[in-house]
């Protein structure tokens, strides 16, 4: 007691500055979280709890009817040792993920570097390459790509001039993928806008100096543009992996993983396992498969990305 | 500076690629007035336009018209967009401006949902929904843009709240704003053309997301244009050119608002993941 009057006249002053402080940070605090609240309660509502969910049910047999019954491992055992769909749809979304990533890459770098220039109409140009992405993955779009590449389709037509045979690209288990996979390649445009919004970033005196050593065009590319444009790169390709694994729609409507399972995409089978034949259990052991494969592609990217994607100076990319 | 011969060269390349590109998109246009057997060539406009093909499409069910699956497409679309850049804009707001306990923390999260495969939340949020008795209703497809529109978004308008100058959130204190006032009177405002960019993604991908749509909606008369869409393909003596016809009036909406606001558009992308 006799201390604190002692020192009172400091005391009360710091407190209470330190109490207005303390005073603001809870109100900051509350209204943080009331600001954030919409995402917070979403998250845990609609991705935490059913991740959790999703892994207690990936070992039981649930098929929506009566309560799930524990199995333990036996579905993960089953999907690894006895179903051959898994190693079909899994073999065939790898197929899709290894070709279109890199095909969609190399032409929205290859377009989005034609872009950069600044060049007349530049906006009409952009217009039309985006487009297709734009209504891309619509059911509409599925309805227009079956047509086209059908044996009657017009595609078949234009070959016939050059001499060349047509097949039936959809029904064709020789080529029903690769069909799919040109769908996918001609949906570009945000990969590209991407590159585009980075390739404005690199400082043009990168290039005049370059210019002034006597670097020629392709020099230029190799070490200004390729290097610069590496953490864009590297970003592009982490979504590019991500999004192709769930690759759906197209794969659903236009060839319904057919013929012969030729384009029996993960996502698809999955999507079967638990809304076609309601194995709910099942269908859960597969999606954390995916989440696991997923999360290993990712990080190896990262570990892959510290060879080749190049930050500017101070460790990190600029933030 | 550039040479006249290589400007020349790269619009060559453009505009053969932009042909190229385009050239399904405008062999629609002409394929949707065909008649069946002219639907094999290349060629764009038709000897005869059938214009019949749309009034014929547009009745193609005997129950109902795309009229109505019209018109429940865009009742779906206006809770999507409506709680989506609401509550967006709430929350980019609090991770873009407030400090409070655990926001880096929140923020990974966020951003690493982004990287969540959807498939691993689809089943328990299928069986939350049913045991809600939530299925095969609009309920699912909208609700979940109430939470925040989704972290893409959230990220799109973080980005861009950070790059408004933070004098006037201060002088706007001094004024006796508090966080509230400041999100209402200076943040809102000036992040309305963010704001229309999320409202226009929103729009277009609730439109194509094409895989909620066919796990929720199971009857007819709520069927949205996709749904209806698919079920024309699925018949079995499928009409091409009516279908042709109707699959190319179901990307209207998203083409006319992509032309109208193309500017938001693709900046609103290339802002993403570039600038901090």
């Amino acid at each position: 007691m006799t201390a604190e009057t002692v020192a009172q006249t400091p005391r009360t002053e710091a407190a209470r500055v330190s109490k207005r402080k303390r005073k603001n940070r809870e109100e900051t605090n509350v209204a943080g979280y009331l600001f954030i609240a919409p995402w917070l309660i979403g998250f845990l509502l609609l991705t935490l709890w059913p991740i959790a969910q999703s892994f207690y049910l990936s070992f039981t047999e649930y098929s929506l009817l009566e309560a799930p019954v524990w199995t333990g491992t036996d579905n993960y055992a089953n999907i690894f040792g006895h179903d051959d769909t898994f190693t079909k749809s899994l073999s065939v979304t790898f197929a899709f993920v290894l070709i279109s990533v890199p095909l969609k890459l190399f032409f929205s770098l290859l377009v989005a570097i034609a872009l950069s220039k600044n060049i007349r109409g530049m906006n009409v140009y952009r217009t039309a390459i985006y487009f297709p992405s734009l209504i891309g993955g619509s059911i509409a779009v599925a309805a227009l790509w079956r047509n086209m590449f059908g044996l009657d389709g017009y595609i078949n037509q234009v070959l016939s001039w050059f001499g060349i045979q047509g097949v039936g690209w959809i029904t064709n288990p020789d080529t029903s993928l690769g069909t799919l996979i040109l769908l996918n390649a001609w949906q570009f445009g945000s990969t590209m806008v991407i590159f585009l919004a980075g390739l404005k970033q690199i400082p043009q005196e990168l290039y005049e100096s370059a210019s002034v050593d006597g670097a020629g065009k392709f020099r230029k590319f190799v070490s200004i543009t390729l290097p610069m444009l590496s953490p864009v790169m590297f970003f592009n390709l982490v979504l590019g992996v991500i999004g192709s694994f769930q690759t759906f729609t197209s794969a659903f409507v236009i060839t319904k993983g057919g013929p012969i399972n030729s384009t029996y995409m993960y996502a698809l089978f999955l999507y079967e396992k638990a809304f076609k034949h309601y194995q709910m259990g099942y269908a859960s052991a597969l999606a954390w498969i995916l989440l696991a494969i997923v999360a290993v592609l990712t990080a190896l990217n990262f570990l892959a990305s510290r060879y080749w994607v190049f930050y500017e100076s101070d460790g990190g990319r600029a933030k | 500076m550039p040479t006249l011969r290589s400007k020349m060269s790269n619009h060559l390349f453009l505009s053969v690629f932009s042909l190229l590109m385009l050239y399904p998109v405008i062999w629609w246009i002409g394929a949707s007035l065909k008649k069946a057997e002219e639907l094999r060539l290349p060629t764009i406009w038709p000897s005869v336009p059938m214009w019949e093909n749309y009034s014929k499409g547009w009745h193609f069910s005997s129950e109902y018209s795309f009229a109505h699956f019209f018109g429940n497409t865009l009742l779906m679309e206006l809770g999507n967009v409506g709680g989506g850049v609401l509550t967006a804009a709430l929350v980019a707001y609090g991770f873009g401006r407030l400090q409070f306990k655990l926001r880096g923390f929140w923020f990974s999260i966020l951003l690493l949902t982004m990287m969540l495969p959807g498939q691993v939340t689809v089943v328990p949020q299928y069986i939350l929904f049913n045991k809600l008795g939530w299925v095969d209703s609009y309920i699912p497809l909208v609700l979940p843009h109430f939470f925040g529109g989704g972290a893409f978004f959230i990220f799109l308008l973080v980005q861009f709240i950070r790059g408004i100058p933070r004098d006037l959130d201060e002088a706007a204190k001094i004024d006796g704003s508090s966080v509230y006032g400041i999100f209402f009177r200076i943040i809102l405002p000036l992040i309305k053309p963010a704001l229309v960019t999320v409202a226009i993604f929103t729009f277009i991908w609730s439109w194509d997301d094409f895989f909620a749509q066919v796990l929720y909606i199971s009857s007819i008369d709520k069927f949205t244009v996709g749904l209806a869409l698919r079920m024309f393909i699925d018949q079995f003596d499928i009409q091409w050119g009516q279908l042709l016809a109707m699959s190319f009036l179901s990307i209207m909406p998203s083409v006319i608002i992509f032309l109208v606001a193309q500017k938001y558009f693709v900046e609103g992308i290339a802002t993403t993941g570039l600038k901090g």
